[in-house]
């Protein structure tokens, strides 16, 4: 008994490991919260009066210790958010718990006439302003500790005697010991519009009811916790939301299966083929597929979907007139026949662009490997299947992967090609049968009149997940990025 | 004697069958390849000659293959030498010329932002090392794997707060709109820069180099394929793009870049009439890209097969 619980201690399983992972990192959170405010404390129980008067005024402990442009920049930093917070940041703030509870309405003037709308609350700006405020205070909370820190720090060297560093040294150090944020400034701001805030924004959508019905600013819209997830996952009735997300999240799963299989495959076939030893012009055919990566998705695929429309399509009229079909065929009407012209388009689309990056690898495979192959009497098949194929699977992993994920969310494909259709009485509207849940996504909240933004954000952060997972999975078997410092 | 001598027949009977299979299977690759060629080449050849056809103008597909009658009407009236298309209603919002330049502008504009961004993202995280270094990367890397167009509503009314939403200034809006992630694309630039050794650095910063030195001086020199495959694949991406074009410039075809300017084309109820003025646009946008493709194609191919093998 004794031995069974000391080996199940010795051995815990995967699970356990990870929940003893999970637990030590939450604890290390708390901590590195805890140390926070102990740091704050021993500032406020060590520091002189020089030090002291910068939880007050920011920057003065470097105003005091001739640092002035440091000083400086402290105290504007610190006017900057206590104006920002009085004008705008606290409003926004206190609205962020009900996103608004006045509701536009229209003025009538004495003669009954609508003259105009009050002005009324706007929930999509209280939540867009109120989450940028959050992280205005976040930023803000981390420059007041910094210069706390700051000033504290010349109070110990002055103590010793220490030499404080000026605003040359300042400034000479962006360029040198501190280049990174010189260098990452720019793009952090870029990131931070463009990219965190509207994402954390959407995320939040997905729990709030903002929809058709509670477009603003004419109305508002509010929190309402987990139920859009709920109603995706609702499989009530025959095209109910749960079931039009599994069955499209079931073929974009396939799509993505299928699209990065027959590329890859299809390049790295067309690769070996050009640069097969006696195989003239080389050049002028790897040409001809480069220039097609060149020209826009957008041309090549409009191009395609009215070559291939029903009526009047030029391949439908051109295997008429070769006599080989008396009625047009609907590419795109019959769910497995779209479904299968899809992926053939989309390698159309992709062969070039995996022909080019397996060719420089294709030849960096050894040539003792396949000398000996031939010897043993293996043919091309076999090479290519005991060769081949392995040595470009480990080597390409992470290319894989990326295209795998590219291919969950390859909006131009399918928008382009069947704009999601054949539909199906199976799906919900506007949900058709090579819907990518991108696609649909698209369609129910930017694209036409749906504007179901609750339902598309909640599908985004499953889309998220599901990419999540995969990434993971291959991320943790991956060498090349664990060990980083190694390859350097 | 005689016996070897049955021995070299053999051997060369043996030698020329298999020159002749291999020259049979030779000659299979060359029409396979030749085959492939044609199918990924036709389609655009076809837009190409198209765009010159002057017969059953108002027909997409016509049933000869080829043009019976050939004019620059197409071309005339895209570049607005037809002054009479512009008051038929059908065609008096086709500005392409206008379309272009804007195109040109902003990918230009973005090009040269989002190039700056990329390099100084990738050399902060290849070269120096800072405390928030991994939890940045890790952070950026989480950012990447939601849907590109999930926070655009957001994009666009953060847009609106700054009044980007109005008149020329949308053009703004997209330049903004398409550098601003720059700095999320660092990982193929990361990776060459990585492969730079740090003995260069070192040696530099024994000289007294200052790392802005060292970036300005010694890496960036180095670093001519990514720069161009950064640069380039920057220029592109707003000549492919019509999403958030679409979303910016909303029914407005005044800003709007060629391609959504082309994609409404072809969208129309009726695209029969417009489809010979697609061709032209579709060959004025292929061609200056391809050319630009083609001259710059050895810096490309390095950028994508370095960044695919060391994920």
């Amino acid at each position: 008994m004794a031995e069974a619980i000391s080996q199940t201690t010795k051995q815990p399983n995967k699970f356990m490991r990870w929940l003893a992972t999970l637990g030590n990192s939450f604890v290390g959170f708390f901590k590195k919260i805890g140390s926070f405010f102990v740091g704050i404390w021993n500032i406020m129980r060590c520091g002189n009066w020089k030090t002291r008067m910068s939880f007050l005024v920011m920057g003065f402990g470097c105003f005091a210790y001739a640092q002035p442009l440091r000083g400086g920049l402290f105290l504007a930093v610190e006017i900057g958010f206590v104006l920002f917070m009085i004008f705008t940041g606290s409003f926004y703030l206190s609205k962020l718990g009900t996103l608004g509870t006045e509701v536009q309405q229209p003025i009538i003037d004495e003669t009954g006439l609508q003259v105009g709308m009050t002005e009324g609350d706007n929930s999509l700006a209280i939540l867009l302003f109120g989450v940028s405020t959050i992280l205005i205070i976040f930023m803000f909370a981390a420059v007041y500790l910094r210069q706390l820190r700051n000033a504290y720090d010349n109070q110990q060297k002055a103590e010793f005697g220490m030499p404080i560093s000026g605003a040359k040294t300042d400034l000479r150090n962006m360029l040198d010991k501190n280049f990174h944020t010189t260098l990452l400034a720019l793009p952090t701001l870029g990131i931070l519009i463009g990219t965190l805030i509207p994402l954390v924004f959407m995320i939040l959508i997905a729990f709030t009811n903002y929809d058709r019905d509670h477009l603003t600013p004419g109305n508002l819209f509010t929190w309402v916790g987990f139920e859009n997830f709920v109603n995706l996952f609702a499989m009530k009735g025959t095209n109910s939301m749960g079931k039009t997300f599994f069955s499209l999240l079931g073929w974009t799963l396939l799509w993505a299966v299928l699209a990065t299989v027959t590329t890859y495959i299809g390049g790295m076939i067309l690769a070996i083929l050009i640069n097969k030893k006696g195989v003239r012009f080389k050049k002028i055919y790897r040409g001809f597929f480069v220039i097609t990566i060149a020209i826009p998705q957008f041309v090549s695929l409009l191009v395609v979907s009215k070559f291939l429309s029903t009526e009047n399509g030029l391949v439908n009229q051109l295997l008429k007139s070769w006599g080989l079909i008396t009625q047009n065929i609907g590419w795109f009407e019959n769910v497995t026949l779209a479904r299968t012209m899809v992926v053939i388009v989309n390698m159309w689309i992709g062969i070039p662009y995996s022909m080019l990056i397996t060719s420089g690898i294709l030849m960096n495979i050894p040539e003792e490997l396949y000398e000996s192959a031939r010897i043993d009497g293996a043919g091309p098949v076999t090479t290519f299947f005991k060769i081949t194929l392995p040595y470009m699977l480990f080597v390409t992993g992470p290319y894989l992967l990326t295209q795998f994920i590219g291919n969950i969310n390859n909006f131009n494909v399918i928008f382009l090609l069947t704009g999601g259709g054949p539909t199906s009485p199976d799906l919900m509207a506007p949900a058709g049968q090579t819907d990518l849940l991108i696609t649909w996504l698209y369609n129910i909240t930017v694209n036409g009149v749906y504007k179901d933004y609750k339902t598309g954000s909640a599908i985004g952060i499953l889309v998220f997940i599901v990419c999540a997972v995969f990434s993971l999975a291959v991320y943790r078997n991956t060498s090349s990025v664990k060990n980083e410092e190694d390859f350097q | 004697m005689r016996n070897e001598l049955v021995l070299t027949t053999a051997k060369q009977k043996k030698h020329r069958s298999m020159k002749a299979a291999k020259i049979t299977s030779l000659t299979v690759i060359h029409v396979i390849l030749t085959v492939m060629a044609l199918v990924w080449i036709l389609p655009f050849a076809y837009v190409f000659i198209h765009s010159f056809r002057g017969n059953d103008i108002n027909i997409p597909f016509p049933d000869q293959v080829f043009p019976t009658q050939w004019s620059l009407d197409a071309w005339s009236k895209m570049f607005g030498g037809n002054p009479e298309a512009y008051s038929d209603i059908r065609f008096n919002w086709i500005d392409f010329p206008r379309w272009f330049g804007n195109t040109l502008l902003v990918a230009c504009c973005s090009c040269v932002l989002s190039t700056l961004m990329t390099l100084a993202t990738s050399y902060a995280f290849s070269r120096m090392r800072f405390k928030l270094r991994q939890p940045y990367m890790k952070l950026i890397l989480i950012i990447g794997m939601f849907p590109g167009f999930l926070g655009m509503i957001a994009v666009y009314n953060i847009l609106r707060a700054f009044n980007l939403n109005e008149g020329a200034l949308k053009l703004i809006a997209l330049i903004f709109v398409y550098s601003a992630g720059a700095g999320m694309g660092y990982y193929i630039s990361k990776g060459f820069f990585d492969t730079i050794p740090k003995g260069l650095d070192e040696a530099a910063k024994l000289d007294g180099a200052s790392q802005a030195q060292i970036f300005f001086k010694i890496t960036l020199p180095l670093s001519k394929p990514i720069i161009v495959y950064t640069a380039l694949t920057a220029f592109m991406s707003p000549w492919m793009d019509f999403i958030f074009v679409k979303l910016i410039c909303g029914g407005d075809y005044k800003y709007c870049t060629v391609s959504l300017g082309l994609q409404t084309m072809l969208e129309l109820e009726n695209y029969n009439t417009h489809w010979i003025l697609f061709c032209v646009g579709a060959t004025m946008v292929a061609i200056p890209i391809t050319i630009l493709f083609m001259f710059l194609q050895k810096y490309y191919v390095a950028g994508v097969t370095g960044g695919s093998v060391k994920g």
